[in-house]
């Protein structure tokens, strides 16, 4: 099983601790990912924002890049997962983006022919790895921790192609096939703030506050997300919102490092070290533990 | 009937104005002109409504004058007025067949720009259907007798209507019901709107009168399985499915349901939507008609494996429950049927965000309509999970309805039954009671001012589509509360609301095997799965197939008046048939000639309507008059070009072909 990979800037950046986990759990269930070479920017909200038509081009290039493998994309990053497929959509359904894009890509003597499935992480570990393979391989299950899933706004809104739109439940039954405890979070696909965080702190921070305080009043013991703008809204200002509203402490880890954890994976190989919160440390299980 | 066909054509030819209509694109003096040095043409005029009784007597007066055999009206679609100029003919005393008609108008006029090839197209036209009208055979209107009995399938306000109708009418009328007992929907309700009188009470005699009445024979717990047939003559073939009870000797004392070896109520209460149990034997409700109880194969012992000891046995006084009923096909003829098959409501568990089925607290319309019914599984109480009355009600309209995402029609009752249970809820409980829709649809008798009735009575009405019910507090006031999160739209902010019980006001949606149905009746649907009316204004009860009606919520969402005002529609096309006694069957029906057909078969399969079959011994194929439409789908097929069809041979087709290309 092999994908072609893009990481986008994130996972370079503040979510390097994703790729980190990503790579490791993927080494682990035999599934190859292969860097995109010389990927660009995907826009993210802010192109989209500006110029539309610039945003489609980025992304045009990147899927015309994945286009001269045979593989599927991964696009862990909910951002850049959203727009690649908004691209792939508004190409497939506008014949004047589409011209615009063919355009933009001759320059660079790339072609684009919309064969090129953008795929999640999740959908891929679930579905194509499958829950019965994940489930054999687990060495340390993750029992007695209380995990809140939390999926973003972004990975099924709006183009639900592999999940419940309202509801989206594939995260659930990983973990729950890792053996942790899967608390309802009905705040699941509620907003953790995105870049408001960056520009309007205080609502951005309310925002994640809600998201914190629930997932703490539920008992959960971390957050589990699939998005590197949400692991870093969540985690990085708990002390400023513990002061602004009321106390929160609460661990926000990507999916990926708990299905590492339970897969019996160092701590440090999924960089479970740069989380600012950290996973308590009963609730990473050692190697000698079983269950 | 004298008819005059013989020897050479002599054809009368007419345009007509219809006002501008057609004069005002086409030049109707210059085609009357070249119509009349066509061929066997003798008499051509223009007239400005040939419709209008003049131009009608204008033929007439022609065909004896100039001593017509033929006759060609360039008018409008032969939809509207052929029946009108065939008439005329006939009344000139020329076979109706003998007249052709061209449609200048839909074809033409309506579709063109004034000037010369409006004029050459009208002229090709004509053209064809000259030299066509020529080799115009006289042909018999057929007449068919009809069976004077109707079928109506389903059991529920709609089908109670159309076969009350009827039978008070001296009909008889087979009423087939796949529940255990008629009533449907409506037998669940409490009240109606917007009079808030009783649904019981207004019901219940009509259930009582259905099973005392001489003319209908009931058979409750039973399907229609096959029909053959065509209009004035079905025949039906109905399953009874097995209820393990001799319908003539209960009488629904329930002292089986008493003597039951299950003490306790067990299993899903479908008439209580799940709210109450009930045994493996029961009697659906108290005004269940026929009063005659029923065992659920799936719960009963002795039915799943034989080793009960029977208690109930022993307790039916008039012996009788059937343990070994085995389900029984009634074979029945008919010469028209109802289909009166309603609706099922939307599953509120498709849209996860409003929590049915996973909060505590969050019903459906049909879950309340129960709980405030007396006969229902609180005695009528509305109450919460832990017995205690709601302070604060939420009524989410709009639950798979008017949504692209689920199902995208409105469904014309919610609104309405939404302010009712408002009402009642405030009667009974004292609650504040907060309606959140997208548009308040009140367009009924007395609707608009129930809405104001509401309003005065105090119910909140707040304008938005609910993004979710919570159960994550934000306040202390929140905690342990259903928290409606909504954009008011009225009010321009996203408001939380805070309550004790949340009612989802469900859509309707056809029942789930409407294809399967409409299959079996060879009716036709829309891709939802409503049944499709013959025309949505002016044939709103007929279908496509003759003899077949739908009235109530099979052909979509209606209210009550609605639908006793279609059953009642309904019944009376199917008295309009009957009373006629026979149907008059076009002439343009195909036809076998013997000595061409090889017998080869591959008429039979193709043929939409089941009109052919083969005759064993003299190995052809025979074509049911009766049935045909003319659809010409044989004629096309057959190898050996030994299938004629009336009106349409081949000299016909082929010389208008040639005419209007040349």
């Amino acid at each position: 099983m092999k994908f072609s990979y893009f990481p986008g800037c994130s996972l370079k950046g503040t979510g390097r601790a994703y790729e980190e986990s990503l790579f490791a759990v993927c080494r682990a269930l035999g599934v190859e990912v292969q860097e995109l070479d010389d990927w660009n920017c995907c826009g993210a909200t802010a192109y989209m924002a500006v110029s539309e038509a610039a945003g489609y081009m980025m992304n045009t290039r990147n899927l015309a890049l994945a286009e001269r493998a045979p593989h599927d994309l991964l696009a862990p990053c909910s951002a850049c997962y959203l727009s690649l497929k908004k691209t792939q959509h508004y190409i497939a359904e506008y014949p004047s983006i589409a011209e615009q894009a063919t355009g933009a890509l001759a320059a660079e003597k790339l072609t684009y022919a919309g064969k090129v499935a953008v795929r999640h992480p999740l959908e891929v570990l679930v579905k194509d790895v499958g829950l019965a393979a994940i489930k054999k391989a687990v060495k340390q299950p993750l029992t007695g921790l209380k995990v809140a899933p939390y999926y973003g706004c972004q990975i099924v809104r709006p183009f639900a192609e592999f999940d419940d739109q309202q509801n989206p439940v594939l995260m659930d039954k990983l973990l729950q096939a890792l053996g942790a405890e899967v608390v309802r979070y009905p705040l699941k696909t509620r907003c953790c703030g995105g870049s408001l965080t960056g520009t309007i702190g205080e609502v951005g921070q309310r925002l994640s506050f809600i998201l914190l305080n629930e997932a703490q009043r539920r008992g959960a013991t971390c957050i589990a997300t699939v998005c590197p703008l949400c692991q870093f809204n969540l985690d990085s200002y708990q002390a400023e919102i513990s002061k602004q509203w009321s106390p929160v402490k609460m661990p926000v880890v990507y999916f990926t490092q708990l299905l590492g954890l339970a897969l019996g994976l160092d701590a440090k190989s999924l960089g479970l070290h740069r989380c600012i919160v950290p996973l308590p440390p009963r609730a990473a299980p050692r190697q000698e533990v079983h269950a | 009937m004298k008819t005059k066909t013989n020897g050479e054509a002599r054809i009368g030819f007419y345009v007509c104005h219809c006002g501008t209509n057609i004069a005002g694109v086409v030049n109707v003096a210059a085609v009357a002109e070249y119509a009349g040095k066509l061929p066997g043409v003798v008499v051509s005029r223009d007239y400005k409504y040939m419709c209008s009784d003049p131009g009608q007597e204008l033929i007439q007066t022609d065909i004896k004058e100039h001593n017509l055999n033929r006759v060609v009206v360039a008018s409008c679609s032969p939809l509207l007025h052929e029946h009108t100029f065939r008439t005329a003919c006939e009344k000139g005393g020329l076979n109706p067949f003998c007249f052709q008609m061209v449609n200048i108008r839909e074809h033409d006029s309506w579709v063109h720009d004034p000037g010369d090839p409006a004029t050459e197209k009208a002229k090709a036209l004509v053209r064809a259907a000259v030299k066509r009208v020529a080799l115009h055979k006289p042909l018999e209107v057929k007449r068919t007798r009809i069976h004077p009995d109707v079928l109506v399938v389903g059991g529920g306000i709609a089908g109670i209507q159309a076969a009350l109708t009827l039978a008070n009418g001296s009909q008889n009328v087979y009423l087939v019901e796949r529940e255990p007992t008629i009533g449907g929907h409506m037998a669940k309700f409490d009240k109606t709107f917007p009079t808030l009188d009783c649904a019981a009470c207004i019901l219940t005699p009509k259930m009582s009168a259905v099973a005392a009445h001489p003319n209908i024979k009931l058979w409750t717990y039973s399907e229609v399985v096959k029909v053959d047939g065509f209009v004035g003559n079905y025949k039906v073939q109905v399953r009874r499915n097995p209820r393990y009870v001799n319908e003539e000797l209960c009488v629904g004392c329930a002292k089986c349901v008493d003597a039951c070896v299950y003490k306790e109520e067990k299993f899903e209460d479908e008439f209580n939507e799940g709210l109450a149990k009930r045994k493996p034997v029961y009697l659906p409700f108290p005004q269940a008609t026929p009063p005659v109880v029923v065992f659920d194969p799936d719960a009963c012992i002795q039915l799943k494996t034989g080793k009960c000891k029977k208690s109930c046995l022993e307790a039916c006084d008039r012996d009788a429950i059937i343990f070994d009923q085995k389900p029984e096909t009634k074979e029945i003829e008919v010469g028209t049927i109802i289909l009166a098959t309603g609706f099922r409501t939307f599953d509120a568990g498709r849209l996860p965000q409003y929590g049915y089925g996973t909060l505590p607290n969050v019903y459906t319309s049909l879950q309340i309509e129960r709980m405030v019914n007396a006969s229902g599984p609180t005695d009528g109480h509305i109450m919460l999970k832990d017995g205690s009355k709601p302070k604060a009600v939420g009524i989410i309209h709009c639950i798979g309805s008017r949504d692209n995402r689920t199902n995208r029609w409105c469904s014309r009752v919610c609104c309405m039954y939404s302010m009712k249970l408002a009402h009642l809820i405030k009667q009974h409980t004292g609650a504040e009671v907060f309606n959140f829709y997208i548009d308040i649809r009140a367009p009924g008798k007395g609707y608009e001012e129930f809405y104001e009735k509401l309003q005065e009575e105090g119910v909140h009405f707040i304008r938005g589509r609910v993004a979710e019910v919570a159960d994550w507090p934000l306040t202390k006031e929140e905690e342990g509360k259903l928290i409606i999160r909504v954009e008011d739209t009225l009010a321009g902010f996203v408001r939380r609301i805070p309550v004790d019980m949340v009612v989802l006001a469900t859509g309707l949606e056809p029942q789930p095997d409407a294809q399967e149905v409409r299959r079996l009746f060879n009716i036709s649907c829309s891709t939802e799965g409503w049944f499709l009316e013959r025309h949505p204004k002016l044939a709103p009860v007929s279908t496509f197939t003759d003899g077949i009606f739908i009235a109530g919520c099979c052909q979509g969402p209606k209210d009550i008046p609605d639908t006793v005002a279609q059953a009642g529609a309904a019944a009376g096309e199917a008295l309009s048939l009957i009373n006629a006694g026979f149907i008059e069957l076009e002439p343009n029906t195909s036809y076998v000639v013997a000595d061409d057909c090889s017998g080869c078969k591959t008429c039979i399969p193709l043929c939409p309507y089941n009109a052919i079959s083969r005759d064993e011994e003299k190995k052809k194929a025979v074509i049911n008059e009766a049935i045909c439409k003319g659809c010409g789908v044989c004629v096309a097929a057959c190898p050996s070009g030994s299938i004629v069809q009336n009106l349409f041979t081949d000299d016909e087709i082929f010389s208008e072909i040639e005419a209007v290309l040349g």
